[in-house]
C-alpha cells in the first residue's frame, strides 16, 4: 500500500494509528511553539521599535520590512510543513530577475503579494495557532505520559485522574489498560486533524495561487527559449562565419584557378591546376550542403515555404508541398523547416516511398505540418533517428511531433507549434 | 585569350561587398578588356551609381550590406523595374531558386542567376556575360538541374515531352541550338523541331523574344 502524503490521507488510512502520523502531528504542534513564539516576538518587537522611531524616517523604514520578515517565516514554515506534507509546499515566490542589486531584490520580493501573504500567515501563527497547538499537544502529551506511568505514581502517591483517583499501583495498572487505549486512539485523531488543519492552512497561505505557478511555469517555458534562441543565434553566427569567409576564400580560389588556366601552355602543369579547380569547386559544393544544413538563407530571406521548396527540389522522389503560412518567428520557422528536411531526408533513405506529401497550415494559433509518404512504414521516434533533438527544440517552443507509421506504411508525421513564442 | 573574342566593350557596374572577390571579378572583366566603371560594396551606392549614369550591365552579389540578406536582388529588380535596358547579372552563393523567382517577376530577358563558383570558368563566364547583355537569360546549370528534378503536373509545361524539357533547361542556360545538339548528341535540326514544338506548345506568340520567353516560362514554371 502506497504511504499517505497529506495528514488527510493519513487519518483516512486504517493504519494509522499504528503509523508515524500521530507522532508527526505531535512534532509538527511541538515545533510551532518556538516558530510562532520566535515570530510573533520579533513582529511586535519590530513594531514596537518603529513606532518609537516612526518620528524619524527610520522608523518608518522599518515598517516597509515586515513583508520580508513575513518571507522568511514563511521560507521556515514551508519547511517545517514538510512534517505533515510529504510533498512540501512549493514556494509562491518569482524567480528573481538577473543584475539586481541587493536593495532591488529585497524591493522586489517586499512588493510580492505571496510576501504579504506570508506575513499574515506568521500574525496568524504567532496570535492563535502556536498557542491553540501547543496547548492541545502539550495536554495530551501529558495526560498520555501520565497514564503510562500511572503505576508507578500511583504506588508512591495518589494520582487524581479526573473523576478518578488512584492510590494503588494496582489501580494504576487498570486505569493505564483501560483508559490507556481509549486515550491514545481519541487524542491520536483529535492531534492529527489539529496538525492537518493547520499545515492545511500554511498550504493555503504559503504555497503558490493558481496565477503564481503559471507564472512559474511561464518563467520554465522562458528559460527554454532562451535556450533556443541561443542555439539558433549560434547557428546563424557559424552560417555567416562560413559564408563570409571560408566562402568568399574558395570562390576567390577557383577565381585565380581560372585565370591561371587562361595564362598556361597545355601541359602537366596546367592539368594539374585544372584538377586544383575542380576540388574547389567540389570544395564549394560540399560547404554549401554544409552551409545549408547549419541555417538555410532562403529560410530567412523568404520564409518557410520557398525553404521547404527548396529541400523538396533536392529529393531524389516527387514531392509535393503545399504551405499556407504567413512568416512566423524565426525560431519555429527554422524548427518546422528542419523537422521537414529530416523528415523528408528519412522518406529518401529508409521509406522506399514513390511519392511525399508535404502539407502545412495555421490552425487558429498553431502551425501545423504534415508529412506523408506511401512507403513501407515501422519508423519510430526514438535513439538514432535526427528526428530526436527536433522533439526537444519542439517541446521547448510549445509544440508536438508525432508519428503514425504502421508496419507496410504509410507513414505520417505530424509536427505542431505555437505560432507565437512564450504561449 | 578572351581579349581575343570580345564581342564588344561593355560598360560594367561591379557590387559584391567581398574586397576579395570584388578584386578578383574586376581584374577578370579587365583583363577581357570590359570597362567595370564602378565597384561599390553596398545595395544604396549601386543603385546611386546606377541611376546617375548606366551602365550596360550589372553584376551583383545576392546578399549585401547593410543587412546581409537579398538587398543585391531587391537592388537589381529596382533596376530592372526603372532602366530595363540594363542587363543584370546576379552572382549568388546558393542554388535556391526562391531568389531566381523574384527576380523573374518583372524580368523579360536580359537577365543572369549565376553560382560565384562559375566565374572561375573564366572563358563560360564571359560568353554568359555577353549573352545578358544582348537581352538573353543565362541561369545556372545548377539551378537547372534543381528544376528540371522537380515534377511538374500543372501548368504549361505539362504539355512537353521529357526531350522537350531538357532542351528547354538547356536552353535555359543560355546555350544556343548548336550547343544543345552536341550536349544531347543529336542534330541541329533535330533541337530546331524540338524547340519549334516547345514555341507551340507554350503558344508563345511570334514577334517577341520567344526563346527569351520560353525560358521564362520554364524558369516560372
Amino acid at each position: 500500500m502506497e504511504s499517505p502524503k497529506t495528514a488527510w490521507a493519513a487519518l483516512a488510512s486504517p493504519r494509522y494509528l499504528i503509523s508515524s502520523w500521530p507522532w508527526r502531528s505531535y512534532a509538527y504542534l511541538f515545533t510551532s511553539i518556538p516558530a510562532g513564539a520566535l515570530g510573533i516576538c520579533v513582529l511586535v518587537g519590530l513594531a514596537a521599535v518603529s513606532a518609537v522611531l516612526s518620528p524619524i524616517l527610520i522608523g518608518v523604514l522599518m515598517l516597509t520590512a515586515f513583508p520580508l520578515i513575513g518571507a522568511a517565516i514563511g521560507w521556515s514554515e514551508r519547511w517545517r510543513a514538510g512534517l505533515m506534507l510529504v510533498d512540501g509546499i512549493s514556494s509562491p515566490h518569482a524567480k528573481l530577475p538577473r543584475g539586481l542589486t541587493l536593495r532591488q531584490r529585497l524591493a522586489f520580493r517586499r512588493r510580492e503579494q505571496a510576501s504579504m501573504r506570508a506575513l499574515g500567515y506568521s500574525f496568524v501563527l504567532g496570535v492563535f495557532l502556536w498557542l491553540v497547538g501547543g496547548a492541545f499537544a502539550g495536554m495530551s502529551a501529558t495526560i498520555l505520559l501520565t497514564t503510562l506511568a500511572a503505576p508507578i505514581i500511583a504506588d508512591n502517591d495518589e494520582l487524581g485522574m479526573g473523576p478518578w483517583t488512584l492510590d494503588s499501583a494496582w489501580e494504576g495498572l487498570i486505569f493505564l489498560v483501560l483508559f490507556g487505549p481509549v486515550f491514545y486512539v481519541v487524542s491520536s485523531y483529535l492531534l492529527g486533524v489539529i496538525a492537518g488543519a493547520e499545515a492545511s492552512l500554511a498550504k493555503a497561505m504559503l504555497g503558490p495561487r493558481q496565477e503564481e505557478l503559471q507564472r512559474n511555469l511561464a518563467e520554465l517555458r522562458r528559460s527554454r527559449l532562451d535556450l533556443v534562441d541561443a542555439f539558433e543565434t549560434e547557428r546563424a553566427r557559424i552560417e555567416r562565419h562560413l559564408h563570409d569567409g571560408v566562402q568568399q576564400r574558395l570562390v576567390g580560389l577557383t577565381m585565380t584557378l581560372g585565370l591561371a588556366e587562361l595564362d598556361l601552355p597545355d601541359g602537366e602543369g596546367r592539368r594539374l591546376v585544372v584538377k586544383a579547380h575542380s576540388e574547389a569547386e567540389a570544395a564549394l559544393a560540399d560547404l554549401r550542403a554544409a552551409v545549408r544544413g547549419i541555417h538555410p538563407r532562403v529560410l530567412v530571406d523568404h520564409g518557410l515555404e520557398a525553404a521547404v521548396r527548396e529541400v523538396a527540389d533536392r529529393m531524389p522522389l516527387p514531392v509535393t508541398v503545399q504551405l499556407s503560412t504567413t512568416r512566423l518567428p524565426p525560431p519555429i520557422e527554422a524548427a518546422a523547416y528542419f523537422v521537414v528536411s529530416e523528415a523528408l531526408a528519412n522518406v529518401a533513405k529508409h521509406a522506399q516511398a514513390t511519392k511525399c506529401e508535404v502539407a502545412g497550415w495555421v490552425d487558429r494559433d498553431r502551425l501545423v505540418i504534415t508529412i506523408q509518404d506511401d512507403g513501407i512504414g515501422g519508423a519510430r521516434l526514438g535513439a538514432g533517428t535526427g528526428l530526436t533533438g527536433l522533439v526537444t527544440r519542439l517541446d521547448a517552443l510549445g509544440g508536438t511531433l508525432d508519428v503514425d507509421s504502421p508496419p507496410g506504411g504509410p507513414t505520417r508525421l505530424r509536427m505542431e507549434c505555437p505560432c507565437r513564442l512564450g504561449d | 585569350m578572351p581579349t581575343g573574342r570580345l564581342s564588344r566593350r561593355l560598360s560594367i557596374v561591379l557590387a559584391e561587398d567581398s574586397l576579395l572577390l570584388r578584386e578578383g571579378l574586376a581584374s577578370i572583366l579587365d583583363r577581357a578588356g570590359h570597362d567595370v566603371r564602378d565597384s561599390v560594396g553596398d545595395a544604396d551606392t549601386l543603385l546611386a551609381v546606377v541611376r546617375k549614369d548606366p551602365p550596360d550591365l550589372v553584376i551583383t552579389d545576392v546578399r549585401m550590406p547593410p543587412g546581409h540578406s537579398d538587398e543585391g536582388l531587391r537592388a537589381a529588380a529596382a533596376i530592372r523595374a526603372e532602366l530595363p535596358a540594363i542587363g543584370i547579372l546576379v552572382l549568388s552563393q546558393y542554388v535556391a531558386d526562391a531568389y531566381l523567382s523574384s527576380l523573374l517577376e518583372t524580368t523579360t530577358g536580359g537577365i543572369g542567376y549565376l553560382l560565384k563558383d562559375r566565374v572561375g570558368h573564366v572563358t563560360e563566364f564571359l560568353e554568359s556575360l555577353d549573352r545578358v547583355a544582348d537581352g538573353g537569360t543565362v541561369v545556372d546549370p545548377e539551378v537547372v538541374r534543381q528544376l528540371l528534378a522537380r515534377r511538374r503536373n500543372d501548368g504549361p509545361l505539362a504539355a512537353l515531352t521529357p526531350r522537350e524539357l531538357e532542351v528547354l533547361a538547356l536552353m535555359a542556360e543560355g546555350r544556343v541550338n548548336a550547343s544543345i545538339a552536341e550536349q544531347l548528341v543529336v542534330s541541329e535540326a533535330a533541337v530546331r523541331k524540338h524547340v519549334g514544338n516547345i514555341f507551340a506548345k507554350l503558344r508563345l506568340e511570334e514577334g517577341l523574344d520567344r526563346r527569351v520567353s520560353a525560358v521564362l516560362t520554364y524558369l516560372r514554371g
